[in-house]
């Protein structure tokens, strides 16, 4: 049995009384280890999840537990030691001077040793290989470089689980793939819990399951392939389905029995391969 | 001619005026302020130009790229001159010619000042030019400490600081790219009357500063993430460190006092 590490009950939000409820009665689980992405539309609420998820904003109704512990006034600290954040801007989260500067913060807010410190800073700044950018201010770093750095930070205090709040949407195709190949690596290593929140489907499809949220609610859940069968009912959510997602529906229509559990290119480039030599 | 400016700029050598503890250079700089009003004869103002010079050979900056850069502050001094050379009338007459007549006092005077002037900028200048803007922010915070027992919010201003130093880039960018953009639809910035060029900076001004806004709150959110609560409880990741130059300088220092109050007149 997997554990379940944080849990929305019947969580309800709004932001401003009598504005309509951001979050509307949502239930779901994210389970250890995973990487549990959160799709949709602009203004679905993906963001107020990742908010309440740490504390900086509460509900109205419903409890939110983060490994066994309601988040309230008073543990509000201790659940953000747990949930490490990386938001959408890498400028407006860049709190150091210099690279080495803006990891230590975090660290320094917990009283950490300084001897201690210089050796987290360093170990958090190899894993995301920005080790040799110790002293460079951010104005010369590029987006996803920032990024990095941001996930760094968070690393340094060694959290449960990472939350990557559109932390890709502002960096071009190059710096998106840095960093989620640098996610992906650092949760095997780590054992960490991923929640991305993304309107990137192509993100998506790498994750091990899918919510998909809509108008407040949690519209669907499951698996990427589950989710991509939605297909059209999808698109009428505001989502734009991954390429490869595109290319299998048109084979299908071509007559090709493309096997449901493809998603990915990889795969789709060994069915295609095997399909010609049976030819 | 933003490139040749180098008041305020950080230059990256390596000296021994580079490795000095910012708090020493701090402290250097506030008694140097004080006791350049001393000097009131040659021997003294001699005293205070060796001490210059000193300052800027250990400084390994070189001489012609720092005059280079304080070029346009030596205008100044050259105006301030002028003013003391014709408008004071003490001492004996020097020298006439029309309606210019210099007083022998004016001369000393404004020979006097100008010198004031001129170490005076160039000993504040090698502060900004050997000590990176953190460190300075370092200084500041650990001088101001004493205060904490009043009440003073040191953390919280030595935070500001840096966070201010840590901005001034990214909203220069930013200014630039809002300018070029309202550029782009027509506004413009470099002609017109003073009340025309004057309302064609709102279009610049307007968004920067709600841009200002978003950053904040963002950041404050990004940093409240990440365990921020305030000045209590924080270790800090700099170390200040005060080695046998600091005490060398302070101790010159203090030797250069002492003579100076000696020989003034």
């Amino acid at each position: 049995m997997v554990k379940e590490i944080v849990q929305f009950k019947d969580v309800s939000f709004k932001y401003e009384k009598g504005a309509p409820y951001a979050l509307d009665h949502v239930n779901f689980s994210v389970y250890e280890g995973e990487w549990l992405a959160i799709v949709g539309h602009n203004g679905s609420g993906k963001s107020t999840i990742a908010k309440l998820m740490n504390g900086l904003i509460f509900p109205q109704a419903g409890s939110i537990s983060v490994d066994g512990r309601e988040i309230a006034e008073e543990t509000v600290w201790d659940v953000r030691d747990m949930v490490g954040m990386v938001f959408q801007n890498p400028d407006n989260q860049f709190v150091g001077t210099t690279v080495q500067d803006d990891v230590a913060f975090g660290l320094e807010n917990h009283g950490i040793p300084r001897e201690d410190m210089v050796a987290r800073v360093h170990d958090s700044l190899k894993k995301v290989k920005m080790n040799e950018f110790l002293d460079q201010e951010p104005h010369h770093l590029s987006g996803g470089q920032k990024q990095r750095v941001a996930i760094a930070s968070v690393l340094a205090l060694r959290p449960k689980i990472i939350i990557l709040d559109e932390a890709t949407s502002m960096l071009d195709p190059r710096g998106r793939s840095e960093v989620l190949d640098t996610v992906r690596e650092l949760k095997s290593n780590n054992n960490l819990t991923i929640i991305s929140i993304t309107h990137d489907l192509e993100e998506a499809v790498k994750a091990d399951r899918l919510l998909v949220m809509n108008r407040g609610t949690v519209y669907r859940e499951g698996t990427p392939s589950d989710i991509f069968l939605m297909d059209e009912e999808l698109m009428k959510l505001g989502l734009d389905i991954p390429f490869t997602q595109k290319l299998i529906k048109r084979m299908r229509e071509q007559g090709f029995h493309v096997p449901e559990e493809i998603l990915q290119e990889d795969k789709l480039v060994d069915y295609v391969w095997r399909l010609t030599q049976e030819i | 001619m933003m490139e040749k400016m180098i008041f305020g700029r950080y230059i990256p050598v390596d000296s021994p005026l580079h490795k000095m503890d910012s708090r020493a250079k701090l402290l250097t700089i506030i008694i140097f302020i004080a006791i350049v009003f001393f000097a009131n004869n040659v021997i003294t103002y001699s005293l205070l130009g060796l001490f210059t010079l000193l300052a800027i050979l250990s400084s390994n900056i070189p001489i012609k790229f720092l005059f280079n850069g304080l070029k346009f502050l030596f205008w100044i001094i050259l105006f301030t001159f002028l003013l003391h050379i014709f408008f004071t009338k003490e001492g004996d007459i020097i020298f006439k010619l029309g309606f210019i007549t210099i007083y022998e006092y004016g001369l000393r005077q404004a020979i006097f000042i100008s010198l004031r002037f001129f170490f005076l900028i160039l000993v504040t200048s090698l502060l900004t030019l050997t000590t990176t803007p953190i460190e300075i922010t370092d200084g500041i915070e650990s001088l101001l400490k004493p205060l904490k027992k009043v009440k003073f919010p040191v953390h919280e201003l030595a935070l500001m600081m840096s966070i201010a130093l840590r901005f001034i880039p990214t909203l220069m960018d930013e200014t630039d790219k809002i300018m070029k953009a309202q550029m782009a639809r027509g506004v413009d910035f470099s002609e017109g009357s003073l009340k025309e060029r004057a309302s064609a900076v709102v279009p610049l001004l307007i968004p920067l500063f709600i841009n200002a806004f978003k950053r904040a709150e963002e950041l404050a959110t990004a940093m409240e993430a990440r365990g921020y609560r305030g000045g209590e409880g924080r270790t800090k990741y700099r170390l200040l460190k005060w080695g046998k130059i600091d005490t060398i300088v302070m101790l010159l220092l203090l030797l250069v006092t002492v003579l100076l109050i000696l020989f003034r007149s």
